[in-house]
């Protein structure tokens, strides 16, 4: 029995459009789900299925000169679509955290790690930098992440992509976000740095409560980690489904066609399972 | 997609009219002697520095000679050694670039390091040195010019020629018929030309820019020549009383070479070439 | 770091030698003769065996490579020999005229800088604006226009029409303006376009992205993260374009009689004094590659990529 919890990000008819020389085209429709506190949602789809769109809808990052969102997107209650940029900027980063694919591409290469850890948390506190460095550290102590003080100093290129997507992480959870979206946290890592970061994820989630929307294409992390699965094609959700419900007994064709196409090498079951 | 149509539209229209521009000045340039009222070089004291008349459409300069024919008389000059510029820049870029290109080895080593040499002194000092060495005057300055520009040439042949070789070895292992060559030349030359074209256009304007920056030095064309920076030359002091005779040569220079950088750019953009 | 500095440093004296070998050749190839040059400048009439002694006293009668080598210490004592013209040391006909270049070239890349910079940051980040189409528009100009034809322009309309500057020679400031500016269109053409693409190109790059996804206020991510990013290929083209600089200088002291060096080395290609022309190739080798090392050295703070590279920390 669920017990009537409220949504944490709850978003409702979710429709996005782009305007063109050509008119206007759908990007998603009929969008519709809810994180509760201390759930991972997971979000499956193929590329241009509208995963991005959803998420950086969601983060108001949308351009807003051809793009229009239509539909109500609210974080405790509080609606965020056509909210003023402003405001929108400190909910950015701090009460919703974006967790990007490639760590290599998203930090500045110019700036150390510390450096823009410390940009982040001084963009949304009042901390000066001693402080603000001091709490960056506590964080990646807590999370283990081996000699903060020496990682803070060194610019993203002398860092391995786990390592640098485990800061990542570090720096989303810093603030205590209510909601992290995690865009294929997982695609551009080996195996073990993968494994280090979803344990990250789970232990965030844990500790804060944070609710997670996990986008993945892997079906593997998905049956680790998340709660309830929405599966996406062409814009659209074709199924929502408990993440056990989902795995065992599918009800769209497409999520059959999905789960079908998982390449096994022996007949039992593999513990992680391929790639789309 | 339309957006590129107009894109390409744009450019198009861009070498229509600088086309007919350039064919303009060529027909000048062979026109000259029917066009001009008078002869460039026909002294007359007598008429020395008068303001524009009938007689004398732009007046005359400090030796009473004709400054609109002069200007005429000038466009053969500047266009027809751009010409002559380009045509022996574009052999001697051909061999070398054939040569290197096929020779391979330390042929091609060592020919493209003289040409990066050659490349990374200014150009402009590289013709001064040489004039430095032989004397000054049009000849070594033509020289000079060529000597600059035949490495660009060379470079996009050599590629040319690169890539014909990897296609041979290719193809003999399909044992194809002696269609090849005809595949070849489809292929690979239309790639080339457009490049060439681009390269030429712009170059052309460049070694006029050149020519008349020397001889405005006084170290390319010789007196009585009529040339338009050795018209600035000579106008520059009269330029309180008759502010024509530096005036409109120096707008004739900025018009030719306006029109080839923009037919050069505009081509670079229809064709896909990257300018320099 | 430092070995990267030590390094940069240290190839700089083999290319300087190669200039050094280009230019001994350049005066053995040249077809005046250093005797002949000094008893015409000196309106002596040389006999034979004046002529003989003279060269025996400049040494040319040794190997080329023993000269060649003489050549090389001179060089580093700032000897550059006689001039053919006026007999008097090279080195200080240079020194007298060298401080006036160096205002000039100095002062346009000054300008050239604080204009180019903003404008180009600008149009990137305000993609076909009035300040875009602008700036494209003065790129355009800015490298077809002859600058001398430009140079004359300023002096007709300021100078002669508008009687706001002098219109040549140097003293004020007033006097520096023009020819500055002159000097620095075609860099401010070059730079602001090069700085104008970096711009859109980072502009789609992920780390901007993300920074939006921080919350970070627009302003700050363009002052901040992408100039930093996007300077960096200006300041490679800066220091590539040294070399235009130097020659724009030459032509600029041509229109307005401004008293430095460029002017002179015109009147010595004029005059055939090899010696002169020499000692302007090794000074403008030198300075192009000084020039690139201080752009390196830059690039090197701006960009740690650059030293760093190959230290990984798993």
């Amino acid at each position: 029995m669920e017990s009537k919890e409220r949504f944490i990000l709850h978003v409702r008819d979710l429709h996005v459009e782009v305007r063109t020389k050509e008119g206007s085209f759908k990007l998603v429709e009929d969008i519709n789900f809810g994180i509760k506190k201390g759930e991972i949602l997971g979000l499956v789809g193929e590329s241009g299925s509208g995963k991005t769109v959803t998420s950086m809808s969601i983060l108001q990052l949308h351009d807003r000169k051809n793009i229009q969102v239509t539909g109500s997107i609210t974080l405790h209650d509080r609606e965020l679509n056509g909210l003023k940029n402003t405001e929108m900027r400190k909910i950015r980063g701090k009460d919703i955290a974006f967790i990007m694919q490639n760590p290599m591409n998203a930090f500045t290469p110019v700036f150390t790690i510390g450096h823009q850890f410390i940009e982040t948390i001084q963009a949304h506190t009042s901390l000066n930098k001693k402080d603000a460095r001091e709490l960056a550290v506590d964080v990646m102590e807590s999370v283990n992440l081996p000699e903060p003080e020496k990682l803070l100093k060194l610019y993203p290129f002398q860092l391995s992509g786990g390592m640098l997507q485990r800061v990542m992480i570090a720096m989303a959870a810093c603030l205590k976000p209510s909601v992290i979206i995690a865009d294929e946290p997982t695609t551009a890592l080996d195996l073990h740095s993968q494994l280090l970061v979803l344990r990250l994820l789970e232990k965030i989630r844990l500790e804060h409560g944070t609710s997670i929307l996990l986008i993945s294409h892997d079906l593997g992390v998905i049956s680790e980690m998340a709660d309830h699965v929405i599966v996406m094609k062409h814009g659209k959700i074709v199924e929502t489904a408990n993440v056990l419900e989902l795995f065992d007994n599918p009800q769209h064709e497409y999520t059959k066609k999905l789960l079908r196409t998982r390449p096994t090498l022996y007949s039992e079951k593999q513990p992680y399972t391929y790639t789309l | 997609m339309i957006a590129k149509l107009q894109y390409q539209l744009k450019s198009q229209k861009v070498i229509v009219i600088s086309s007919f521009i350039l064919l303009g000045l060529f027909m000048i340039t062979l026109f000259a002697p029917w066009l001009a009222p008078n002869d460039p070089i026909a002294v007359n004291l007598a008429h020395k520095l008068q303001q524009p008349s009938w007689d004398y459409p732009l007046g005359t300069d400090h030796l009473g000679r004709c400054t609109f024919s002069r200007i005429l008389y000038g466009a053969r000059i500047s266009l027809g050694f751009a010409m002559l510029i380009f045509i022996s820049a574009l052999s001697i870029g051909l061999i070398i670039g054939i040569i290197a290109g096929y020779k391979g080895g330390w042929v091609d080593q060592l020919l493209m390091r003289v040409g990066d040499g050659l490349m990374a002194i200014p150009s402009l000092l590289l013709v001064i040195g040489f004039v430095g060495i032989w004397g000054a005057g049009l000849k070594q300055v033509i020289l000079g010019l060529i000597l600059v520009q035949w490495v660009y040439y060379a470079r996009v042949i050599r590629g040319m020629v690169l890539s014909l070789k990897e296609q041979n070895y290719i193809t003999a292992a399909k044992i194809s018929g002696s269609s090849t060559w005809t595949i070849m030349k489809k292929h690979i030359i239309p790639n080339v030309i457009p490049s060439l074209a681009v390269m030429g256009t712009l170059e052309m304007g460049w070694a006029i820019m050149n020519l008349s920056s020397m001889s405005f030095l006084g170290l390319g064309v010789q007196p009585p020549t009529p040339e338009w920076g050795a018209m600035i030359l000579e106008g520059k002091s009269y330029i309180r009383t008759n502010p024509a005779l530096m005036l409109y040569p120096g707008l004739m220079i900025m018009i030719v070479v306006v029109t080839f950088n923009l037919l050069g750019e505009a081509l670079a953009e229809r064709y896909g070439v990257k300018s320099r | 770091m430092g070995t990267y500095v030590l390094k940069r440093i240290i190839t700089i004296v083999p290319i300087f030698l190669i200039a050094t070998l280009v230019t001994f050749g350049m005066i053995n190839l040249s077809p005046v003769d250093p005797a002949e040059a000094y008893f015409a400048t000196a309106h002596i009439q040389a006999t034979d065996e004046m002529l003989e002694q003279k060269r025996h006293e400049f040494g040319l009668d040794q190997p080329l490579l023993i000269q060649y080598v003489n050549t090389l210490i001179k060089i580093c004592q700032f000897d550059f020999g006689i001039s053919y013209v006026t007999n008097k040391p090279v080195w200080e006909e240079i020194s007298s005229r060298l401080p006036a270049t160096i205002q000039l070239t100095i002062g346009s890349l000054l300008i050239a800088i604080f204009v180019s910079v903003p404008l180009g940051f600008l149009a990137g980040i305000k993609k076909n604006s009035g300040m875009d189409h602008f700036s494209r528009f003065l790129s355009f100009i800015g490298a077809s226009i002859p600058s001398f034809w430009l140079g004359y322009l300023f002096i007709f309309f300021f100078s002669v029409k508008l009687d706001l500057f002098p219109v040549e020679g140097t003293g004020t400031w007033k006097h520096l303006i023009l020819p500055s500016v002159t000097l620095a269109f075609p860099l401010i053409a070059l730079y602001t376009r090069l700085l104008r693409s970096s711009v859109l190109e980072n502009l789609q790059e992920s780390y901007v992205l993300f920074a939006r996804t921080r919350g970070f206020h627009e302003k700050m991510i363009m002052r901040k993260h992408v100039l930093r990013m996007a300077i960096s290929p200006m300041i490679t083209g800066l220091g590539m374009n040294i070399g235009n600089l130097l020659t724009g200088a030459i032509i600029v002291e041509a229109v307005f009689s401004w008293p430095g060096f460029g002017r002179y080395f015109i009147d010595a290609i004029f005059n055939r004094d090899v010696p002169v022309i020499q000692a302007y190739v090794l000074l403008a080798a030198g300075v192009f590659l000084i020039s690139n090392l201080i752009v390196d050295l830059v690039q090197m703070y701006i960009d740690p990529r650059i030293s760093r590279k190959g230290r990984q920390y798993q």
